[in-house]
């Protein structure tokens, strides 16, 4: 896929498709959406800009190591998010009863260890549809 | 011949779930057994206990935590099967 | 909304999503099978809409349209049709 319309549209479209991807993560606990679709959004974005530049330099820009590496961590930071109640004399994964500063209900700190996870949890998705995708386009050839 | 049992056994499987549907309460209706006091817990107090406007998030991600924690492995396993069945160069 | 309009609306997407079900059996092309899942999940996410669900709405607009319609017409260019 080597159009020139193409390109200048998906380059045009991508920073939007991404903003809005971070932009339903970032307000999983306001509005509708989450870490989930938040992250397939962001993903998605990635996986356009792979289809139509090219496979090369789609791993040029985000390299299968640093996908590897969010991959593991986004798993990781939840269970530490978890570890925060322990380590506050509370149970495992315990939001308010560990004493977590909930914020004011309708700002985008609010919440208590909801954004953190969600955060988390968006990166990871994003970066395992991307881990996806190159694998079945690697299989191709 | 084979034809007529699968499409016999089509219709069996059609009228016994059309049977099950027949039973379901009606979509929205206030008193079915799955809206008890738990429902009612959860309405009245998810923004007093997580703060989060989106009930959906506070219920996924702080009430029912564990789930999503075991449901981001189960992501983290998926891609590990993809890696061994399709990556190359790592047998 | 009022309701009668909310029932029209359920018989016409739950008959469209029977129409597309029975529609997917019946093609050979792995790419015309993946649309008519796109199209499918595009139905699925307005019949969410329609049960003040949006929430699963958003995630079946992301997941269903983008990501299987993408994974499934990848699948296909690897030249896995039905003959």
């Amino acid at each position: 896929m080597s159009d020139f319309v193409l390109k200048r549209v998906v380059a045009l479209l991508l920073p939007f498709v991404q903003m809005f991807g971070l932009y339903v993560i970032f307000h999983g606990h306001l509005s509708p959406g989450g870490s989930f679709s938040g992250g397939i959004i962001v993903g998605l974005g990635m996986i356009a800009f792979s289809l139509v530049f090219g496979l090369e330099k789609g791993s040029e820009k985000l390299t299968e190591r640093t996908t590897t590496l969010i991959e593991s961590f986004g798993t990781l930071w939840y269970g530490a998010m978890g570890l925060v109640g322990v380590l506050r004399g509370s149970s495992f994964l315990m939001n308010k009863g560990s004493g977590v500063p909930l914020g004011e209900p309708g700002k985008l700190y609010s919440g208590g260890l909801i954004l953190l996870i969600t955060l988390g949890v968006g990166l990871k998705v994003a970066s395992t549809m991307v881990t996806l995708f190159n694998a079945l386009m690697e299989e191709e050839d | 011949m084979s034809r007529n049992i699968a499409a016999f056994l089509l219709v069996c499987i059609g009228v016994v779930m059309f049977l099950a549907i027949a039973e379901l309460p009606l979509y929205g209706s206030p008193d079915t057994p799955v809206q008890n006091y738990v429902a009612e817990r959860y309405i009245d107090g998810a923004l007093s206990d997580t703060g989060a406007l989106n009930m959906v998030a506070s219920i996924v991600i702080d009430y029912r935590a564990y789930d999503t924690l075991i449901e981001t492995t189960v992501l983290f396993t998926s891609i590990i099967a993809v890696f061994l069945v399709l990556k190359k160069g790592i047998n | 909304m009022s309701p009668q309009i909310i029932d029209f609306l359920n018989i016409i997407f739950l008959g469209f999503l029977v129409v597309i079900a029975i529609a997917v059996s019946y093609v050979r092309d792995l790419l015309y099978a993946a649309i008519l899942l796109g199209a499918y999940s595009v139905t699925m996410a307005l019949i969410w809409l329609l049960m003040s669900a949006p929430d699963l709405a958003i995630t079946e607009a992301a997941a269903g349209i983008g990501m299987t319609t993408l994974m499934i017409a990848v699948i296909s260019k690897t030249g896995r049709e039905e003959e």
